[in-house]
């Protein structure tokens, strides 16, 4: 009878997860070896005549860089920044909620909305970035016109917006961390700094793992942004793989070859989830 | 002393972008870049802003989504959670692996075979179309097993004496005894779904169903030819509910968002 009542419990939420997870994935997987099918082609069996087509393309490739970079770019710096914020907030720092407050608004923001406020900041001439510079003698830019400027934009907006976010994970670590530790090194003469960089540091191992694969897998999906800020652009320089997914999908209607893409995008997060796995292991066995 | 004045200035940085918004949305145009603290105040932004883009709708629309899903969430991943927590099933663990999927493969890494699927149930560009693929919520359901496996049995076990049947037990000893855990979702499932975009966007074309973020989106786009002043007012006017909440309920917020993040 368990049984029964098992599987009854589980059946709504069953049909929902396979119909609009699994069933997709898998579909995903099967269109990837098909063509798009149009009126006058209809759609054939290609083999792996989509993943051929897809090494050989540019963009392909140019926005997966970007997502690499993106990457790169963002989450060591936000995680640093992140760091900094808690040892800060966790102090006794004087208007502590206020402060807190202020490194946590940007989370529960709307990456569209943040987006809206950013642009003119960007924005040449008029923008609040070249009014500043102009004020210094500095000559205007368009930065999100260049491609040599433009990925850095996006990912100064990124970093503000996800470093509150990372905060509130060391934060809850450096509570549980003892304060006889701060005591014993106060007594033994450390700077604040040995302290850090010999105690905290390294008992926030763990967190930092965390929060890095995490962030890793939460970089696919950050595109947003970009249909404010840029349309992938210019020459795709900002570009990101979800993003040209939607492209291909929605503006070329290629949705083969989206599809393609998409497994590609799979493929990226069962890797990193992997890790992750991997990671979560370690930390049960390090505790 | 210098980090006191360090942390403060990275605080005052952190909310600039923000502040900034206030000015350009509280005067006229012509002071967007002009920071006088003299600068005549206005609500006319305010007033534009509703008038070009239909908010109501987008409003709304958006209260109806987070609603909807809120409420299929609750009652999908109560029963889902209370199978995994309590129930010994054939199949159980690699059930529960694969509900687990979803963690990482959240829909809008399939929007195109999402797409596909919602227009051969004829629900593009529906309110019901959004919300269904995030309906069952992997997280949800993890979170409330979690909740529902600290429930000590005896409590169960009294309960069944006193003639309660399973759902019984579910409604009269596990929900609410999860009560922490289900307002800490709520927060996070209403944040979420507030801001989503990316799939709102591909599954809506028309008025009747765009909310806010996608309508948002519209609207700030360069080519709509608004003034800052006006895009700042849009904007601020569609965040203001959640910031509002967020404002009053810091404390919840956060630690809701770290319970979400550490699953």
């Amino acid at each position: 009878m368990k049984h029964v009542y098992g599987w009854l419990l589980l059946t709504p939420a069953a049909i929902l997860l396979v119909g609009f997870t699994h069933y997709p994935a898998a579909a995903t997987l099967w269109d990837s070896l098909f063509s798009t099918g149009t009126v006058v082609h209809p759609s054939r069996f290609e083999g792996l005549g989509n993943y051929a087509a897809l090494a050989d393309d540019p963009i392909f490739w140019r926005v997966l860089g970007n997502n690499f970079w993106f990457a790169l770019g963002t989450i060591p710096t936000s995680i640093a920044l992140a760091m900094l914020m808690a040892i800060w907030v966790n102090d006794r720092l004087p208007a502590r909620a206020l402060v807190r407050m202020a490194y946590f608004t940007p989370t529960v923001l709307p990456m569209i909305a943040v987006a809206n406020i950013w642009l003119f900041f960007y924005t040449p001439q008029i923008g609040l970035l070249d009014q500043i510079g102009a004020k210094f003698g500095v000559a205007s830019h368009n930065w999100l016109g260049d491609p040599n400027t433009v990925l850095a934009c996006t990912m100064a907006m990124v970093i503000w917006k996800e470093s509150g976010f990372f905060m509130i994970f060391y934060l809850a670590a450096l509570q549980s961390l003892s304060p006889e530790l701060e005591e014993a090194a106060r007594i033994e003469g450390a700077s604040r700094w040995t302290f850090f960089r010999r105690v905290t540091f390294p008992l926030l191992m763990p967190t930092t793992l965390f929060v890095l694969v995490n962030a890793t897998i939460n970089s696919f999906k950050l595109v947003d942004h970009l249909f404010i800020l840029t349309k992938g652009g210019p020459d795709n320089a900002s570009s990101l793989l979800l993003y040209y997914i939607y492209q291909v999908a929605f503006s070329f209607f290629d949705t083969a070859y989206a599809s393609t893409l998409t497994v590609v995008l799979l493929l990226l997060l069962a890797g990193l989830a992997l890790l992750q796995f991997q990671l979560v292991e370690k930390r049960v066995h390090y505790r | 002393m210098l980090e006191t004045a360090a942390a403060w200035l990275l605080a005052l940085l952190w909310l600039a972008p923000l502040l900034y918004a206030f000015w350009a949305a509280f005067h006229p145009v012509e002071f967007a870049t002009r920071f006088d603290p003299l600068a005549p105040l206005t609500l006319g932004n305010f007033g534009k802003a509703w008038a070009y883009a239909p908010f109501a709708r987008h409003f709304l629309n958006t209260v109806m989504l987070v609603t909807m899903i809120l409420s299929a969430q609750v009652v999908l991943c109560t029963l889902a959670g209370y199978a995994f927590a309590r129930f010994e099933f054939t199949g159980r663990d690699i059930a529960f692996g694969l509900v687990l999927v979803q963690l990482l493969i959240m829909p809008e890494v399939l929007i195109v075979e999402n797409y596909r699927i919602m227009s051969r149930l004829g629900l593009v560009d529906t309110i019901l179309g959004i919300g269904l693929p995030y309906m069952a919520s992997a997280f949800g359901i993890f979170l409330l097993r979690q909740t529902f496996k600290t429930v000590p049995r005896e409590l169960e076990d009294a309960a069944r004496v006193e003639g309660c049947n399973f759902l019984g037990v579910l409604w009269r000893v596990y929900v609410p005894l999860a009560r922490p855990t289900y307002l800490a979702y709520g927060l996070v499932s209403v944040s979420y779904h507030w801001n989503n975009f990316l799939w709102p966007l591909v599954v809506t074309n028309t008025v009747h169903t765009r909310p806010l973020t996608v309508g948002l989106a519209i609207f700030g786009a360069p080519e709509s030819g608004v003034d800052w002043g006006v895009i700042s007012a849009g904007t601020l006017m569609a965040v203001a509910p959640l910031l509002f909440a967020f404002l009053l309920f810091q404390r919840q917020f956060m630690q809701s968002f770290m319970q979400a993040g550490i699953k």
